[in-house]
């Protein structure tokens, strides 16, 4: 094992790193978003609104995520549409986590009791603020770590975006292969940052789930 | 105040409420016993519309009920209802539970709301449990907090719908008791009960339902000690 060449390339490892995390960190936000779009269309009582949503769902959860991610940045170009790498890369995480955080979300809300909609809606709230003060926040506390999971995936599925040329750290950790001849250790320094990365993540959500389990 | 003309309630091919009429008078308490899946609970859920009727009219002072769009959350918030399982929320306090919907619904500032929940949970026998979470609270607690909640919003009718089948028996008297002073003060009841003697001690009259039907109703000293129907001779006997 030689890993000398971290004097010289280190800072590529970081800078891929922190490439990584704005490209989940975007993924996950817009992806959540999207995703509570999606989870309150597969509830709606419109039937035409709940099939759209599983189609979407269906569609996106059924076909790798690369083939997405060459669809949206070589083949819409088809349609004179032009993405930056590092905007097609965060259009495929969000679309790709909407889908998963969409049932995770369902998941999470069907799973609150129907009698607090009821109590709530008895005491004269609207649909959406029954949604939104009661069956959510309690919703959401149920799904931390079905979203933990979810954006531990995300981590590590943006590896999948330097395929189309942007500098995150598994693009980085080939250039630095492919620089230095070095075939193994330049992997082993990427799997070793995104499980730092992942790892972290995972302790501080269990601190958060023990927070809010403790009220 | 409330006017019940021919209402009837289908659950796909099950009808559960064959024809209801019945009117509610102001300040009047009302309780309505029969037999499990006689459609007592499901008539009082119509009311507020928790269960959407499949026929006939509720009028509740000059509204209809039965075709209200929007304004359906406005006469929620004049009806008041109590649930078997108390459903309050657990991821708030109880004085949350109290302020929460008079704060978002009514656009009632804190202060205001807060003094008024204090008031209610002093009537009730809980201020000390104003910090509480719910999941802390014994059953009888639970169900006074819940009765206090549907109050803070000032409603003009409360629906109880069997508010102390899931209690354990040395609980259920400090429930029974707040019902029974609500209603000395002039609350409109209507009441969902297995509680025979509360219903005879409290409601001014008692509806007998048995198989989607109102078979019998007047004062309930009478109905239960002189019952005229064989339907209610045969329940009573059972129960009492």
């Amino acid at each position: 094992m030689n890993f000398s060449f971290l004097d010289d390339y280190g800072s590529y490892f970081l800078n891929g790193a922190w490439v990584t995390l704005q490209l989940s960190f975007f993924g996950v936000l817009f992806g959540t978003l999207l995703g509570i779009v999606f989870a309150l269309m597969r509830l709606s009582r419109v039937w035409i609104v709940r099939i759209l949503a599983t189609a979407y769902i269906e569609i996106i959860r059924g076909t790798p995520m690369l083939v997405q991610i060459f669809i949206i940045h070589f083949g819409l170009t088809n349609f004179g549409i032009n993405f930056s790498p590092f905007m097609s890369g965060v259009i495929a995480l969000t679309i790709n986590s909407a889908a998963y955080m969409a049932e995770v979300f369902r998941a999470g809300i069907q799973a609150i009791d129907k009698g607090q909609t009821e109590a709530a809606r008895s005491l004269g709230m609207s649909r959406g603020q029954a949604m939104r003060l009661i069956v959510l926040p309690q919703a959401f506390r149920n799904m931390l770590p079905a979203i933990g999971n979810e954006l531990i995936v995300i981590i590590k599925d943006s590896s999948l975006v330097s395929t189309i040329g942007i500098a995150e750290l598994m693009y980085n950790a080939r250039t630095v292969q492919s620089s230095t001849y070095i075939p193994l250790e330049p992997l082993l320094v990427a799997a070793g940052v995104y499980f730092v990365m992942t790892f972290t993540l995972s302790q501080l959500l269990n601190v958060l789930e023990r927070r809010l389990g403790k009220r | 105040m409330i006017e019940i003309k021919g209402l009837m309630k289908s659950f796909g091919k099950n009808q559960v409420l064959k024809g209801i009429d019945a009117t509610i008078q102001k300040g009047e308490v009302v309780a309505v016993i029969g037999p499990s899946g006689s459609g007592k609970s499901t008539f009082l859920r119509c009311l507020n519309r928790l269960e959407e009727p499949t026929g006939g009219t509720i009028r509740f002072k000059d509204r209809d009920v039965t075709a209200a769009q929007r304004d359906l959350n406005v006469i929620r918030q004049k009806m008041g209802m109590v649930f078997q399982h108390f459903n309050l929320f657990p991821h708030m306090s109880v004085l949350e539970n109290l302020t929460i919907t008079p704060r978002k619904v009514k656009g009632m500032n804190k202060e205001e709301a807060e003094k008024i929940a204090l008031e209610l949970l002093r009537s009730v026998g809980l201020e000390d449990k104003r910090d509480a979470r719910p999941d802390s609270l014994s059953g009888g607690q639970k169900q006074r907090i819940a009765i206090a909640r549907a109050l803070a919003m000032q409603p003009e009718v409360m629906l109880f719908d069997e508010p102390t089948s899931a209690l354990d028996p040395e609980m259920v008297g400090e429930v029974l008791d707040v019902m029974k002073r609500l209603a000395q003060n002039g609350m409109t009841m209507i009441i969902v009960t297995h509680e025979m003697g509360f219903a005879r001690e409290v409601a001014d009259r008692l509806i007998f339902m048995d198989g989607g039907y109102i078979v019998e109703e007047g004062l309930p000293r009478e109905v239960l000690s002189n019952p005229q129907h064989a339907r209610t001779k045969e329940f009573l006997s059972k129960v009492l």
